[in-house]
């Protein structure tokens, strides 16, 4: 199946020129991005399959000894092309705080708790239908530097490839209804209101697992379309 | 399957700086899914080294930077068949310094746009905190001949050419730094 890249899509995404988010004042080029033609060097790229990954590396909550503490949650969805269709076998990497806000990188020097049974990384591969299903627990809102008071909401970090350099994005799933979004000038640099919304899950009671874990739903979009769509019949 | 069209693309958001225990996990004992070694021994082709240092405007360090590559092998190709070893795939995490490298074999030649040939280059992506979405760069060789006709070097300034060219030096080893911002600012592409 030979795929193109539209880029009108690209619109969703925020611009590295985005003063709130502080970090961006000195590391933003200032020059203008020059248009690349979609070659084989773009329209390729590394594929990982299902030898990358161990059915364990998705269940974030078995990675040590002991269940870590939070809330347990199931996060699934589905990864799809611009047209819909189901991007399969393609690896997602995650990685988040624990339930007290904290990371485990060396770097992060929040005084909140360190979970000895909770590192925070996962991987996992869609399936025929581009599903994807990872198990970990709630993360916690934790403080940064960027303005006065300022708070990240709640988020996992996803990292995608999907079938080429051109599809390749990292990105951040939030959860639904956090108080935090309106000061968060990370999310708010999603300029479009429905853009930015695409990276809320969705609480789903269908998926939650009775005495066990709160699910949601976070289906992902990735650049890509097939060359040679079929037009679909219309009604008279 | 019925398949809705989707409201959109998913939008990027930035790497932050705490992604090194999931993505280069090599300093916590993690199992990581690429490194800075593209290639295994017996992938034929010229071994090379590329370093350079991640610079903000200012000219200071990005030490929280990650740094991917994707390149055909020694005969110009994509997933070729029988090249066991050769994933094409690099993945390298910035050092406090702002340093990276990457050891791979010499990419070939290989089909442009319009029947032209694209000289050997690496495609690069830079990932960091301060970074909304990834920059797309490419990385060149200041010893081939055929930069002069590559139909992507032809699209950027004269004079901005230069930042998409490696440089070799003593060693043998390439020199290739990633200014994100100011002077001598590397071409970045909207892909």
């Amino acid at each position: 199946m030979s795929l193109i890249y539209p880029r009108s899509g690209l619109k969703a995404h925020p611009l590295n020129n985005s003063p709130d988010y502080r970090s961006t004042l000195k590391r933003a080029p200032s020059q203008p991005l020059i248009l690349l033609p979609h070659t084989l060097s773009e329209t390729t790229g590394p594929v990982f399959g299902h030898v990358a990954v161990s059915e364990i590396d998705s269940d974030l909550t078995r990675a040590h000894a002991g269940e870590p503490l939070g809330e347990r949650i199931i996060v699934t969805g589905r990864v799809l092309d611009e047209d819909g269709r189901p991007v399969p076998n393609t690896l997602i990497e995650i990685w988040q705080a624990n339930a007290a806000g904290r990371y485990v990188h060396v770097r992060d020097q929040h005084p909140a708790p360190l979970d000895p049974n909770f590192t925070g990384a996962g991987r996992a591969v869609t399936d025929a239908d581009g599903r994807y299903r990872f198990v970990t627990i709630k993360p916690g809102a934790y403080p940064w530097r960027n303005h006065h008071n300022a708070w990240r909401p709640a988020h996992i970090h996803f990292s995608l490839f999907g079938p080429s350099f051109l599809s390749r994005v990292i990105t951040q799933m939030y959860f639904p209804g956090d108080p935090l979004f309106r000061f968060d000038p990370i999310f708010q640099s999603i300029t479009d209101e429905r853009a930015r919304n695409r990276l809320v899950s969705r609480f789903d009671i269908e998926t939650t697992e009775p005495e066990w874990a709160l699910a949601y739903q976070f289906d992902i979009v990735l650049r890509g379309r097939d060359a040679t769509p079929t037009e679909e019949p219309h009604e008279h | 399957m019925s398949t809705e069209k989707p409201d959109g693309l998913t939008p990027s958001q930035t790497i932050g700086p705490f992604f090194a225990y999931a993505l280069t996990p090599r300093a916590y004992g993690g199992s990581e899914l690429a490194t800075e070694q593209v290639a295994g021994e017996g992938v034929a082709g010229e071994r090379i080294r590329i370093e350079g240092t991640v610079l903000d405007g200012d000219g200071a360090p990005v030490g929280d930077a990650m740094i991917e590559t994707w390149q055909a092998d020694a005969e110009g190709r994509f997933h070729a068949a029988g090249n066991a070893g050769f994933t094409g795939f690099g993945r390298a995490e910035t050092s406090a310094e702002g340093g990276f490298f990457i050891e791979t074999i010499r990419p070939g030649a290989l089909p442009g746009p319009n029947g032209t040939t694209q000289a050997p280059h690496l495609t690069v992506s830079v990932f960091a905190r301060g970074l909304l979405i990834r920059l797309a760069t490419r990385i060149y060789f200041d010893d081939e001949p055929g930069n002069a006709q590559d139909p992507v070097l032809a699209l950027v300034p004269a004079e901005r050419r230069g930042t998409l060219i490696a440089k070799r030096g003593a060693g043998g080893i390439f020199r290739f730094d990633i200014r994100l911002q100011g002077e001598d600012e590397t071409v970045f592409f909207d892909a």
